[in-house]
């Protein structure tokens, strides 16, 4: 049952990340938008990837994706490890709150933190250069899964991660790569055949090419196949990280 | 009666570390109980089971009737408890850090007014709207008491709460929770000081080597053979380097150390007389011109049974 705890620990975890909004939500998008002018102003005249869409314009989707689904990944993580080291974990853990609305509220706010980041990209982005809007349901749907994906990736890392050295390690050798190659700067029909099947087993592919097709219409996937391929990544990592929590697993000795 | 907390046969080992080793303990509802122990005895790995913050192999825990495993939200909702480590959340205030915690357990605004009392009786309201960081030591450590009491729990657990704690605040702590007791919740207390425990426990169990050694009142402990004993101090007019030989051996027998001036003698408080004691001494022409006697207390009885000494 969800109730006044879970809400309590969703608002907490939404307060701390907005408590230091400047390293939080700021610097993300600062960061974003550096590589959004550089790209830009690189590539904008020697690259087309879709019919009648500037490069300028391609980029953007892709960014907003992976400003969203690192964030989300990084609040949860962030927030659990923080708490694992320094022992406040135990607070929560000595409430009745159940493993499911712990799971939720840790989720929840990431999903939070990534479309608050996204939405902060996209409106600075949009005011350089327009970008149409094909389907705004695609939107949401490839916004909240990719981040409640993320999320639950992150609780997974935080639970897993005894030193903040671990984490660095998930999220440098792990999220960061398959970000950065899941499409964010060009379309994977541009690749090698080798390269486009290796890119097709790349689940964040499925996030930013969905996502695109959100704003023009048009992706690499059928944007229903890929939003179906997320929709049971996410099943299976929730469920996933439901057990870690009910089993206490490195949080209850 | 539902016993505040019931611990049947509860075992726990780390590898081949046996923290726990079959643990049978009730603490009734309305006890001021004393969980003594040396270090690495298991009675934090206990409290951590009762807590829900350890499994327990097996073996079975409840607080007021509700299993900790099978229905651990009715049992936390009990449970009020104080840890040992001093941690606090660096990016709340104090009073938030209370209304999150209070917000955990399905409490909202209508625990405001508890929380500005505990605030108070805590001697914290001045630093209500404070960060966590920047609060002293002892400041924290009263954080965490305000954290544990916030819902209201009927069962508290404070663990080693006033380790490193200065003696206004622990008078403070102490009256506090003594007041807690006499409104009729339950307190278990872990501490190392035992002159503390002595004081303020109804009961006291007394935990080694993951099993419980001694469990009784604090009175029965302290009436045990172990506490029979008087230590009878006397300082002598010149320095004695070896006991007279004319001294009766009945004396001679319970002499423990010599050290110059000081001789140190173990009586029974009810079976040796000190008036006799000391006209054998005297007799022998050994010249008193001081004496002190001191009791065998908690710390005695913890000794013997454990083997060490209270801050071991």
């Amino acid at each position: 049952m969800i109730n006044r705890g879970f809400y309590t620990l969703f608002y907490k975890e939404t307060l701390r990340f907005y408590k230091v909004a400047l390293q939080t939500v700021l610097a993300p998008i600062i960061t974003t938008l550096l590589y959004f002018m550089v790209f830009s102003h690189v590539l904008q005249d020697r690259v087309m990837v879709f019919e009648g869409i500037s490069y300028t314009s391609f980029l953007i989707p892709g960014l907003v994706m992976m400003t969203i689904i690192q964030n989300a990944f990084a609040n949860s993580s962030s927030s659990l490890i923080q708490s694992k080291v320094t022992g406040n974990i135990v607070f929560v853990l000595l409430t009745p709150l159940s493993y499911v609305e712990f799971y939720l509220a840790f989720m929840l706010a990431a999903v939070v933190r990534g479309l608050v980041v996204g939405i902060g990209v996209f409106l600075v982005a949009i005011c350089f250069v327009p970008v149409p809007v094909h389907s705004f349901m695609f939107l949401l749907a490839f916004a909240v899964l990719g981040s409640a994906v993320l999320g639950t990736l992150g609780i997974i890392a935080g639970i897993w991660a005894e030193k903040f050295d671990q984490l660095a390690g998930f999220q440098n050798f792990v999220i960061m790569p398959l970000s950065f190659l899941s499409g964010v700067f060009y379309s994977i029909q541009s690749l090698p055949a080798f390269w486009q099947v290796v890119s097709h087993l790349n689940p964040f592919f499925y996030m930013i090419d969905g996502f695109r097709y959100g704003f023009f219409g048009v992706s690499d996937t059928s944007p229903w196949i890929s939003l179906m391929l997320i929709f049971v990544a996410f099943l299976g990592l929730a469920q996933f990280a439901i057990r870690l929590l009910k089993q206490g697993y490195r949080l209850r000795h | 009666m539902t016993a505040a907390i019931s611990i049947r046969n509860v075992k726990k080992s780390y590898g081949s570390l046996e923290a726990l080793k079959g643990v049978d303990l009730t603490i009734n509802r309305g006890e001021f109980f004393g969980l003594l122990g040396p270090n690495g005895a298991g009675k934090s790995t206990l409290i951590n089971i009762i807590a829900g913050l350890a499994h327990a192999d097996s073996g079975e825990i409840t607080v007021l009737g509700h299993n900790v495993v099978g229905d651990y939200r009715q049992a936390r909702r009990a449970l009020g408890v104080v840890p040992q480590e001093l941690v606090f959340d660096a990016f709340f205030s104090v009073r938030e850090v209370l209304q999150i915690q209070s917000g955990y357990f399905g409490l909202g605004k209508e625990n405001n007014e508890w929380i500005d009392q505990l605030l108070d009786a805590l001697a914290l309201t001045d630093k209500a709207n404070t960060n966590m960081r920047a609060l002293s030591g002892g400041m924290k450590r009263r954080v965490l008491i305000a954290q544990a009491l916030v819902h209201k729990p009927e069962v508290v657990i404070l663990d080693e709460p006033t380790a490193g704690v200065d003696v206004e605040l622990r008078k403070l702590l102490w009256g506090f929770v003594a007041q807690l007791n006499q409104k009729g919740h339950t307190i278990v207390l872990t501490t190392h000081y035992l002159e503390e425990a002595e004081k303020l426990c109804d009961r006291i169990a007394i935990l080694n080597h993951g099993e419980v050694i001694a469990l009784d009142t604090k009175e029965s402990l302290l009436q045990s053979e172990i506490c029979s004993t008087l230590h009878l101090i006397i300082k002598t007019a010149e320095a004695v380097q070896e006991l007279p030989q004319q001294l009766a051996k009945t004396v001679r027998e319970k002499v423990k150390q010599i050290d110059g001036r000081t001789i140190r003698l173990e009586l029974h408080k009810d079976k040796d007389s000190i008036v006799e004691v000391l006209a054998a001494i005297t007799a022998a022409g050994i010249q008193v011109i001081d004496l002190e006697t001191e009791r065998a207390d908690l710390e005695d009885v913890f000794v013997e049974l454990t083997g060490k000494g209270a801050s071991s």
